[in-house]
């Protein structure tokens, strides 16, 4: 995702005030966060401070049982939140792992609010890789100031100099005396004690726990017992079920339904229409979908989508040819170096639609009762979802109690500025009178028809060489739909081009002095989202191969083509050396048997990803081996967490480079369920992946998303090696790529 | 007529219909959540129980057909190879989002009381009915080879 571009965030969502702090706490919280402090530090009003009452900050809190528990404002979605932010909390505060627990904060403005996404912190959500990036200093000032509070507290108790106290493992200790306590049996003084504000963190050398190679999760048991719950788990008393009929084709809208036969089947408890459809509600899940089964519908298609992704994809061809465009990045002149250049390359690049198929159904929890709206789901937006559920049910946010469980996978998906499926299951408790609690369950074949994908795409890439093999011109047209346009986040799109279309291309990513990217707009009413990494799930592809190719052609070798063109990119010189010396890039690769190797790079959300692929092509299947890959990303907060996004991310990526696909026929989705939107299984994942980080002492930045952007085009880079096929259409077919190369 | 199950050694008796599958009568009927609804077509393995020992898509199990057998979910795994496997998991810290887990080590656990030492292909095969969409494969294999060697039996010395 893409926020950094955000203007004037706060009216965006007007709704948001409602949930925001009162304005004098409003202005304590920007007083601290100005003079250099963040927010981790301020007592919530009306703390208690009587015996056994804990030591509770906004975002940690100690209690007399000794565990710590950090106040997540992210949602954990399999990207280790919930044990990156413990990590650095407890670091700050010398604190022993295993008494570090996590719970999700409350949605509150700008209190939990994501400063990467805005300065203000406006809008509270989890995406663009920011997580720990954005949490880094609130939650080291929170460590180190209850850290300081403690040892307040042990030496006015002890009567000893605080300066004499030392913390380790969670202990406090007056070596002197021999005195000891626990973070528990002082929390409750250090709770009465005031606030410090001059508190001094670490110096990095001196971390501890940020950084400890084999941090066990906080998650791993509970998801390992079938103990973690999610918004699909939860169970209320009297709680019904609901699946929705929704219009067979985008952009279709209900006419009237006959609900007799759905009523007719046991279990069902009630049918109700709501603004995406008709909601069919059961006493469980299967009465629901017999429902569902039986329900007749009329639909009015006559704002429809109705083509077919064939069509559209021609028309994008057709467009890319024409001048409506606008212009994402331009340096010196490209179409007048391109003339003159001594050898030219023009390629073009087709992206599908991919549906994000996380592997828990969009799943939210809602009960209406007089005044409140409760939402229990795997936010990803709090405070949007809080807004859209109580236009949903007719309330104000502030009569909205959000609740983030952990989600099972979102990838980008539950983050949307409709609030999709929450405004829907707030509707269908408005609609059935709040009589019962409702759980609204997306089968996956509502997730894989139901659009939020990310964007179909056309790339038409002209480059140029000079006869000394140096690039004198790079032009790109970019054709594919706006995420934000149409939606409040419009306002972060600037010069009428939508940064997330663009992100990630040649001018950004390479010292080049004759670029021009160029967008068009194409409109269709099939709803498009952020995909993880977003743009640059597409524009690395593009921009990585034809890169290898100009290698190629200029008779280069393709790292060595790459160093040259980032001196002014250090980061990036860094990682792909990395990449290239544990890949053993200077030795030959064996040629024959099909075997191949690529390399890509590409900077996504500040971090820095590079990766060598080898392949073995066999007939017209694609193995990939092994897989090196390099990271910078900062500080490496939690290393193992880290070599498990990029293991993600790669897997994630390949699964879209080799299956990956949302087609229509008539406006109508091809694929439902996982036989047709096939995804990556056990044995398509590399035997060997390894992973390399750069050492750093840059704050961190972050890793859910930069894994992925760079292994479709090392993975098409080393099949061109092998073979001399170039895969330029996503996902890879190398029957067709052959014969069109015959 | 009320439809009798056991699951994890307790008998139910449920008043639902017989075509509904075990998946759900387990979720939404005993409440035991463990087991994951992703597909509802045996297509991703999230739903997997032991029947008698079998791994099995519940989604696609009606419960008419499990009556008189034993249904192990996650929640009651108790075999030698499902706690090697568990406590594989946490070890190498195998979970991401989680949501697919439940599934995964049930699958693993009874790949493993059937074949002490499953080589990589042994696990792909075995496995490749179980999608993770977080893509945490290469730590599925690890675990699974690292319990096999936890396992009373195993060869001394075996690393995966
Ligand atoms: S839910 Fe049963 S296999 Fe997917
Ligand atoms: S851990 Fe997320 S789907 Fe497997």
């Amino acid at each position: 995702m893409y926020f950094r571009h955000l203007k004037d965030p706060s009216s965006l969502w007007p709704g948001l005030s409602a949930s925001e702090l009162t304005r004098r706490q409003f202005l304590k919280l920007t007083t601290i966060a100005g003079a250099g402090l963040t927010l981790g530090t301020m007592l919530p009003e009306g703390a208690s401070a009587a015996a056994g009452a804990p030591l509770a900050t906004p975002f940690v809190r100690i209690d007399p049982d000794n565990t710590v528990t950090v106040v997540s404002k992210h949602v954990e979605a399999g990207q280790g939140v919930w044990t990156g932010l413990p990590a650095i909390v407890a670091d700050e505060l010398d604190a022993s792992w295993d008494q570090m627990r996590v719970e999700s904060a409350p949605a509150k403005v700008p209190l939990y609010g994501n400063f990467a996404f805005d300065p203000k912190g406006s809008v509270q959500g989890t995406g663009g890789s920011t997580a720990v990036a954005n949490s880094w200093m609130q939650l080291r000032q929170a460590g180190a100031t209850a850290r300081a509070m403690l040892v307040q507290a042990a030496a006015a108790q002890w009567k000893v100099p605080a300066g004499d106290i030392t913390v380790s493992e969670g202990v406090v200790a007056h070596a002197a005396s021999g005195k000891k306590a626990t973070f528990g049996e002082l929390a409750s003084r250090a709770a009465t004690l005031p606030v410090p504000t001059d508190v001094k963190l670490k110096d990095p050398s001196q971390f501890k726990i940020i950084g400890r190679d084999k941090l066990p999760r906080l998650d791993s048991h509970a998801k390992s017992f079938g103990k973690q719950q999610f918004a699909i788990d939860v169970m209320l008393p009297g709680m019904m079920t609901a699946v929705v009929m929704r219009p067979p084709r985008f952009g279709g809208k209900v006419v009237s339904f006959d609900a007799t036969k759905t009523k007719a089947v046991p279990g069902v408890v009630d049918v109700v229409q709501i603004p995406r459809g008709v909601a069919v509600i059961g006493r469980d899940m299967w009465a629901a979908k017999k429902g569902r089964e039986a329900l007749q519908v009329t639909w009015d298609e006559s704002a429809a989508e109705t083509r077919g992704t064939d069509q559209i994809m021609t028309e994008y061809k057709q467009l890319a040819g024409r001048p409506e465009a606008v212009t994402a990045a331009k340096a010196g002149d490209a179409d007048a170096n391109l003339k003159s250049a001594a050898h030219t390359l023009d390629a073009e690049f087709e992206f599908p639609y991919l549906a994000h198929a996380p592997m828990e159904p969009l799943t939210a929890v809602c009960q209406l009762s007089p005044g409140k709206c409760e939402i229990w789901a795997g936010c990803q937006f709090q405070t949007i979802d809080q807004v859209n559920a109580a236009a949903a049910s007719g309330l104000k946010p502030d009569q909205v109690v959000i609740n983030t469980l952990a989600a099972g996978g979102t990838f980008g998906r539950r983050a949307n500025a409709e609030s999709d499926y929450i405004a829907e299951v707030a509707s269908i408790a408005k609609a059935s009178g709040g009589k019962y609690p409702v759980r609204l369950i997306w089968t996956r074949e509502d997730d894989v028809t139901g659009g939020r994908y990310r964007p179909m795409n056309y790339h038409h890439i002209t480059a140029g060489l000079s006869k000394d093999g140096k690039i004198v011109a790079y032009k790109q047209r970019v054709v594919g739909q706006s995420i934000m346009a149409g939606t409040p986040f419009a306002a972060m799109m600037k010069d009428g081009v939508d940064p997330t279309a663009v992100e990630g291309h040649a001018g950004e990513q390479y010292d080049l002095d004759n670029v021009h990217v160029t967008w068009s707009q194409p409109k269709s009413a099939v709803p498009v989202l952020w995909w993880r990494s977003v743009g640059h799930s597409h524009m690395s592809f593009s921009k990585e191969v034809v890169i290898d190719e100009l290698a190629e052609a200029a008779g280069k070798d393709p790292v060595a083509f790459r160093l040259a063109l980032l001196e002014k990119h250090p980061k990036h010189a860094g990682v792909l050396k990395l990449a290239a010396e544990k890949a053993g890039w200077d030795k030959p690769f064996p040629k024959g048997k099909g075997r191949g190797r690529g390399i890509a790079v590409q900077e996504s959300f500040g971090t820095v990803v590079a990766q060598v692929a080898e392949i073995t092509v066999k007939g017209d299947t694609i193995t990939v081996d092994r897989v090196v890959c390099a990271v910078d990303c900062g500080i490496a907060v939690n290393p193992d967490v880290i070599r498990a996004q990029m293991q993600s991310g790669i897997g994630y990526g390949l699964s879209a480079a080799l299956h990956g696909k949302i087609t229509m026929t008539d406006g109508h989705v091809d694929q439902t369920n996982f036989h047709q939107y096939t995804v990556l299984r056990i044995n398509e994942m590399p035997r060997v992946i390894e992973v390399y980080t750069v050492p750093s002492t840059n704050p961190p930045t972050g890793v859910g998303e930069p894994g992925l952007p760079p292994i479709a085009p090392a993975v098409a880079n080393a099949v061109r090696a092998a073979t001399g096929i170039k895969l330029r259409k996503l996902p890879f077919d190398l029957a067709a790529a052959r014969t069109a190369k015959a | 007529m009320p439809i009798k199950l056991t699951v994890n050694n307790q008998s139910h008796e449920l008043d639902i219909d017989p075509d509904m599958p075990l998946l759900w009568a387990i979720r939404d009927h005993l409440q035991l959540t463990g087991t994951k609804f992703g597909c509802g077509m045996a297509l991703c393995g999230a739903c997997t129980v032991h029947i008698d020992g079998q791994a099995t898509r519940s989604c696609v199990t009606p419960v008419s057909a499990v009556v008189g057998k034993s249904v192990t979910t996650i929640e009651g795994l108790g075999t030698p190879s499902g706690k090697a496997i568990q406590d594989a998991w946490v070890n190498l810290d195998v979970p991401q989002c989680g949501y697919c887990q439940s599934g995964q080590i049930m699958s693993a656990s009874a790949l493993l009381a059937g074949n002490a030492k499953p080589t990589d292909s042994d696990i792909d095969s075995a496995m490749a009915g179980n999608i993770c969409r977080c893509a945490t494969y290469a730590r599925i294999r690890n675990a699974i080879h690292e319990a096999a060697t936890a396992l009373p039996g195993a060869p001394a010395g075996t690393k995966g």
